[in-house]
C-alpha cells in the first residue's frame, strides 16, 4: 500500500511544482507593466547610450574646426591590432621650422577591438569615443575611417608654445602590426 | 580513465553501433564543439570532445603585445568572466613589478568580480533552463542580467568585453552613479532570486532529469582537475578567494558553498547558492569604498624583471592560472594560460558515458562550458 501511496503523492507533488512554476509566468500575464523589452527599430529616436559608451573612435573638434592631434602616433604604438595608421607631414611653420602634422588619422573600424588603450594613451587627449552603435554598412571599405575632417587644423595652445613633445622620430610611417 | 581513440570505436563498433557529431554547431553547446557520440540505440558509450574550431593563438599573440596590450585579449578567452580575467594578468604584472595598488582599486575589483560572477550564473541558470527545455527561464535570466549589463556599460561603456582592469588599477574611476545602481540590482535581485527557484529548481521533469546524474566522486573531481562549481558540487574544497585571497577577498565574509553528492543537480545547486554569496560580498563591500587613486602611475613601457610567475584567480567557471616566463623584455617570452573550462571540458566522457543522449545535454549544461575559454 506504501508505494500506491508514494505513486498518488508523487503525482499531487508534480502537479504541485508545475503549478508553482506557472503562477510565476502567470504572474506576469497580468502584469504586463513589469515586462521590460525595448523595442529597438521602433524607439531609435529616445535610444540615449551612456556617455562612456566605446561606439567607435573618433578625433573631437570644435566648432571652429580644430583639433588636438599632433601626430605623435603613440595612440599607433598602442593599439593591440593595428587599427590606428597615422600619415604625417612635415610642414615648415610661421618660424620657418619643419612642424609635423597629421595628414590623415586612419582608423580600421573593422580590426579596432575597442579596448580604449588608445584613447587611455593620447597625450593631448585628442581622442575619445562617441555613442554611435550602427556600425553595419554594405561595403567593408567604408569601415576605414579618416578620422580628421577636411581643412581642419592643430588647435595651437596659446599659454605653452615651446611644450616638450613626445619623440615623433621613432615612429614608423607604415603599420608594423599588419 | 579509459584513453579511447576516435579510430578504436570506429573499429570496434558493433552492428547497430552509431558513431554520431554532436556539433559544432548545436544549440546546447553555446559554441563550436563537437562531441563524437558512440551510441547503443539510445545509450551513449563514448562521449570524445573535439576542440580548437575557435583557437586563435591567443598564447603566441600574447607573445608579440605588451603587458597593457594582452589585458584585452583575456576578455576574449571566458568572455563571462571578463573582469577575472584581466585581473589575473593586472596581478600578476603587480606581484612581478612589486606594485602594491591602492585599496580602492582592491575593493573595486573584488566587487566588480563577483558582480561579473552574477551575471555569468544568470546566463547560466538562463541557458541551462532552456537546454532542459523550459524557454521560460532564458528570457527571465536575461531580463535579471540586462540590469547588470547596464551597470557596466555605464561605468567601463561596453557590456561585455570590458578590458577595464589594468595594471595598477583600473582604466577610470567608477561612474558617480556606480554605488547607487549596484545596490538597487542587490535589492532587486534578492527579490527576483527565489523566482528562479520556483520556476526550475522544484520542477518535477527538472529535478527528474538531474538528480543522480552524472555522479562524480571527489578524488575523481581531483583527479581530472575539475575546479570551480562542477568540483564543489563533488566536495572538492577549491576555491582560490578561500585559499589564496587576492584583492579584497580576505577582509569579506562569505561561505564557499560545498555539496557531496557530486551530480548535476549539486552542480546546479552550487550556482543558485553562489549567487547569494556574492550578493552578500557586494553587500559587505559596497558601501566601504575607500576614497583615493583609481590607479597608480605605472611606467610607460612595463617591463617585467627576468624569471617565472604564476598567478590564481577564481573566475565563474573555475581557476584560471596564468603563468609568464619573462626574459626582462616588454612582451612575455612565454604565457600560459590554465584555463578552467579545459579541464571541465574532459570530464564530460566519464560523466556521460552509460547515461541517454538526452542527459548529455544536461550534464553539459551542468559544466557550463564556454568554448572560446577552452580553445583561446
Amino acid at each position: 500500500m506504501n508505494s500506491v501511496g508514494k505513486y498518488f503523492s508523487d503525482i499531487f507533488y508534480g502537479l504541485k511544482s508545475l503549478w508553482k512554476g506557472l503562477m510565476v509566468t502567470g504572474y506576469y500575464f497580468v502584469h504586463p507593466k513589469q515586462i521590460v523589452t525595448q523595442q529597438y527599430p521602433e524607439n531609435r529616436k529616445e535610444l540615449k547610450m551612456f556617455d562612456r559608451f566605446k561606439g567607435e573612435l573618433i578625433l573631437a573638434h570644435d566648432e571652429n574646426n580644430f583639433h588636438h592631434c599632433n601626430g605623435c602616433g603613440i595612440c599607433q604604438l598602442n593599439c593591440p591590432n593595428g587599427s590606428i595608421e597615422i600619415i604625417a607631414d612635415s610642414v615648415p611653420n610661421e618660424d620657418g621650422k619643419a612642424e609635423r602634422i597629421i595628414d590623415k588619422h586612419i582608423y580600421h573600424l573593422s580590426m579596432c577591438t575597442f579596448c580604449a588603450l588608445c584613447v587611455k594613451s593620447c597625450p593631448s587627449n585628442a581622442l575619445a569615443f562617441s555613442q554611435e552603435f550602427e556600425h553595419a554598412v554594405f561595403d567593408r571599405n567604408k569601415l576605414t575611417k579618416v578620422l580628421n575632417q577636411p581643412g581642419s587644423r592643430i588647435k595651437k595652445e596659446p599659454k605653452e608654445p615651446k611644450a616638450p613633445k613626445p619623440p615623433t622620430d621613432t615612429v614608423p610611417k607604415s603599420n608594423p602590426a599588419n | 580513465m579509459q584513453e579511447v581513440e576516435l579510430q578504436d570505436i570506429l573499429t570496434a563498433r558493433e552492428d547497430g553501433d552509431y558513431i554520431i557529431n554532436i556539433g559544432p554547431q548545436h544549440p546546447s553547446t553555446h559554441g563550436v564543439l563537437r562531441f563524437v557520440v558512440s551510441l547503443k540505440g539510445e545509450m551513449l558509450e563514448y562521449v570524445i570532445p573535439h576542440c580548437g574550431y575557435i583557437h586563435r593563438g591567443i598564447e603566441k599573440m600574447c607573445e608579440r603585445l605588451t603587458y597593457p596590450q594582452i589585458i584585452h585579449l583575456t576578455d576574449r578567452m571566458d568572455y563571462l568572466s571578463a573582469h577575472m580575467n584581466n585581473e589575473a594578468v593586472s596581478l600578476l604584472v603587480e606581484k612581478a613589478t612589486g606594485v602594491e595598488v591602492p585599496e580602492r582599486v582592491k575593493y573595486i575589483r573584488t566587487i566588480l568580480s563577483e558582480l561579473q560572477r552574477i551575471q555569468s550564473h544568470q546566463l547560466w541558470w538562463a541557458a541551462f533552463g532552456m537546454d532542459m527545455g523550459g524557454l521560460t527561464c532564458f528570457f527571465y535570466g536575461l531580463r535579471d542580467r540586462e540590469k547588470i549589463l547596464d551597470i557596466f556599460e555605464e561605468s567601463f561603456g561596453s557590456r561585455l568585453l570590458h578590458s577595464y582592469i589594468c595594471p595598477g588599477g583600473v582604466m577610470n574611476d567608477i561612474h558617480p552613479n556606480f554605488q547607487k545602481r549596484t545596490k538597487e540590482f542587490i535589492k532587486y535581485f534578492r527579490k527576483k532570486l527565489p523566482e528562479y527557484d520556483e520556476l526550475l529548481t522544484g520542477n518535477i521533469i527538472f529535478e527528474m532529469r538531474t538528480k543522480g546524474m552524472g555522479v562524480l566522486s571527489k578524488g575523481e573531481a581531483i583527479s581530472y582537475g575539475l575546479t570551480g562549481p562542477p568540483g564543489r558540487a563533488s566536495n572538492f574544497a577549491c576555491d582560490i578567494r578561500k585559499l589564496y585571497p587576492y584583492s579584497a577577498y580576505d577582509k569579506v565574509e562569505f561561505k564557499e558553498i560545498l555539496y557531496t553528492e557530486g551530480d548535476t543537480w549539486a552542480r546546479y545547486k552550487v550556482r543558485m547558492a553562489e549567487m547569494w554569496e556574492s550578493m552578500k560580498i557586494i553587500e559587505q563591500l559596497i558601501d566601504n569604498i575607500p576614497e583615493g587613486d583609481f590607479t597608480i602611475k605605472m611606467k610607460p613601457v612595463i617591463r617585467l624583471p627576468e624569471g617565472e610567475y604564476s598567478q590564481r584567480v577564481e573566475t565563474a567557471r573555475g581557476e584560471l592560472g596564468v603563468y609568464v616566463v619573462s626574459k626582462g623584455e616588454k612582451t612575455p617570452y612565454r604565457m600560459h594560460f590554465r584555463t578552467p573550462n579545459f579541464s571541465n571540458l574532459f570530464v564530460m566522457n566519464r560523466l556521460a558515458a552509460g547515461n541517454k543522449i538526452a542527459d548529455l545535454i544536461a550534464i553539459s549544461g551542468s559544466l557550463d562550458l564556454v568554448i572560446p575559454d577552452i580553445d583561446r
